[in-house]
């Protein structure tokens, strides 16, 4: 149907962008080049010297909602330093969308409405994902999960003895994953630990769990949302935390984004979203590198 | 030294006292976790496969592999000498180190001998090396039986496939890459 990759990639973003403005979403552009990203622990930006490319435009796009918007897109380059793999590229592309007065729930009915109108705008004759052999069909009902029932289940072990035992990654991406890729159909993970959070709102009355969960497609990881955290005393401790960590491992402390800080109060109730859009274009094509999916590699430059 | 971010197919580092060659890798990072460098690697001595989990922060030294033109000299046993020829140093490998490099060595060729540290662990061979066929059946001309090609063996021992019209004596040239007839060399 699609004479390549490139094809279908393209008419992917040309669905996205007609399923936001559909709904009443402001698509928008905010700047690559800026002062300081958000400080997480494992997320390294790339320095574009005094500034830094965004890894995400998550910081510039909350300040827009502090403004009064309500609903935002935007489809934008992102970068992290060192990060190439099957699934990875330092340099990438990504969609986010915000909904003020709103919570992670509307985001995962969102995700469940675009998967489908992408499937069915972009792969007519068979509107299902695929990856690694395994069909994902988006029409039938979708799964939710929280973490720690999945750590439970398919590891038989506790998602925060992990945490503790520093084995997290390894339990998630060589256990809990590869049980994910078993689902023919899309499956969250929810309620993420606190410790998991460094920008979402914790669950009210439970506040060891975040209200942030992660979708999957054949046990490849789409989506991260989350409720916003608005406290912006609660946000600049967790940043300062993220900085402290990276001192531990010897990596360096990052600036914090001050001006985003100041106006963080102003925010309402919100959500937010980000979803790898390579990723999404690797599942509509069935291929199981990213590389597959874009016009050039690094290593083809 | 190298870091995880140095890690590649083809990266050969020391592990243990032991060089390896790291033959699969790959990046995973679950969103907001931090990053896993999966590695698959082969002891480059004794070619056992070993899989090992790095993160980021991780270093490793380089395995201090030096290769060196040498000759190759006589064989005794399952002992194969090379020499130096600028120092006339020579150095000794057992049979199963070469691997299928054995195939192909002829005495006076020269080839890089691999060292690690003061130990041979291996041996690059020429891309394509002239050997004699020794022994092959004749070629029946009109032959319409369709085989295209026949069982040679080579002043070595080595026994590959060559086209029919190939005869004991000849000099035929082999890629030691597949150990694969090339052509024939003429004159």
């Amino acid at each position: 149907m699609y004479r390549d990759a490139l094809w279908l990639r393209a008419h992917i973003v040309r669905a996205i962008r007609s399923f936001f403005w559909d709904r009443g979403f402001l698509e928008v552009e905010t700047p690559l080049l800026i002062p300081a990203n958000a400080p997480e622990e494992y997320i390294n930006p790339i320095s574009a010297l005094p500034w830094q490319l965004q890894t995400s435009p998550e910081l510039c796009m909350k300040r827009l909602i502090c403004r009064g918007h309500k609903q935002l897109f935007q489809i934008s380059h992102c970068w992290r330093a060192e990060e190439r793999g099957v699934s990875h590229l330092s340099e990438f592309t990504m969609l986010e969308w915000y909904r003020a007065d709103s919570d992670y729930l509307a985001l995962m009915k969102d995700c469940e409405d675009l998967l489908r109108h992408v499937a069915a705008t972009c792969l007519v004759e068979s509107p299902v994902f695929s990856y690694k052999a395994n069909k994902i069909d988006p029409f039938s009902p979708w799964l939710k999960i929280s973490v720690q029932e999945a750590f439970l289940k398919f590891s038989n072990t506790c998602v925060w003895d992990c945490l503790n035992r520093g084995v997290y990654e390894d339990i998630l991406t060589e256990i809990v994953e590869p049980k994910l890729a078993s689902f023919s159909v899309p499956i969250f993970l929810t309620d993420y630990p606190a410790e998991l959070a460094a920008l979402s709102r914790l669950k009210p009355g439970q506040t060891e769990l975040a209200e942030r969960f992660e979708l999957y497609l054949g046990g490849l990881e789409l989506a991260n949302g989350f409720s916003e955290l608005n406290d912006p005393a609660e946000q600049r401790l967790r940043f300062e935390t993220a900085n402290r960590l990276r001192i531990r491992d010897s990596r360096c402390p990052l600036p914090l984004p001050e001006r985003f800080l100041s106006e963080l109060g102003a925010m309402p109730p919100s959500a937010g979203i980000a979803m790898g859009v390579d990723r999404l274009v690797m599942l509509a094509a069935g291929k199981d590198a990213i590389d597959g999916v874009v016009a050039f590699t690094p290593e083809q430059l | 030294m190298y870091t995880v971010a140095d890690l590649k197919k083809g990266l050969k580092i020391t592990l243990d006292g032991d060089p390896y060659l790291v033959v699969a890798f790959d990046f995973v990072k679950p969103g907001k976790g931090q990053a896993l460098y999966r590695t698959k690697m082969r002891n480059m001595i004794n070619g056992t496969l070993l899989d090992r989990t790095y993160r980021s922060g991780e270093t490793f030294d380089s395995a201090n592999l030096e290769e060196r033109q040498m000759e190759y000299l006589y064989k005794e046993g399952t002992h194969y000498t090379f020499m130096d020829q600028a120092t006339y140093e020579q150095v000794v490998m057992e049979e199963a180190t070469l691997g299928d490099a054995k195939n192909f060595l002829l005495e006076n060729l020269k080839v890089d001998v691999m060292l690690f540290g003061e130990k041979p662990i291996g041996v690059s061979l020429p891309n394509f090396v002239n050997l004699r066929v020794s022994e092959t059946e004749q070629w029946a001309k009109g032959d319409t039986s369709g085989n295209d090609s026949k069982p040679a063996t080579v002043e070595t021992g080595y026994v590959l496939r060559v086209p029919p019209f190939i005869e004991a004596g000849e000099l035929i040239v082999i890629d030691t890459r597949n150990g694969e007839y090339s052509t024939r060399v003429k004159g």
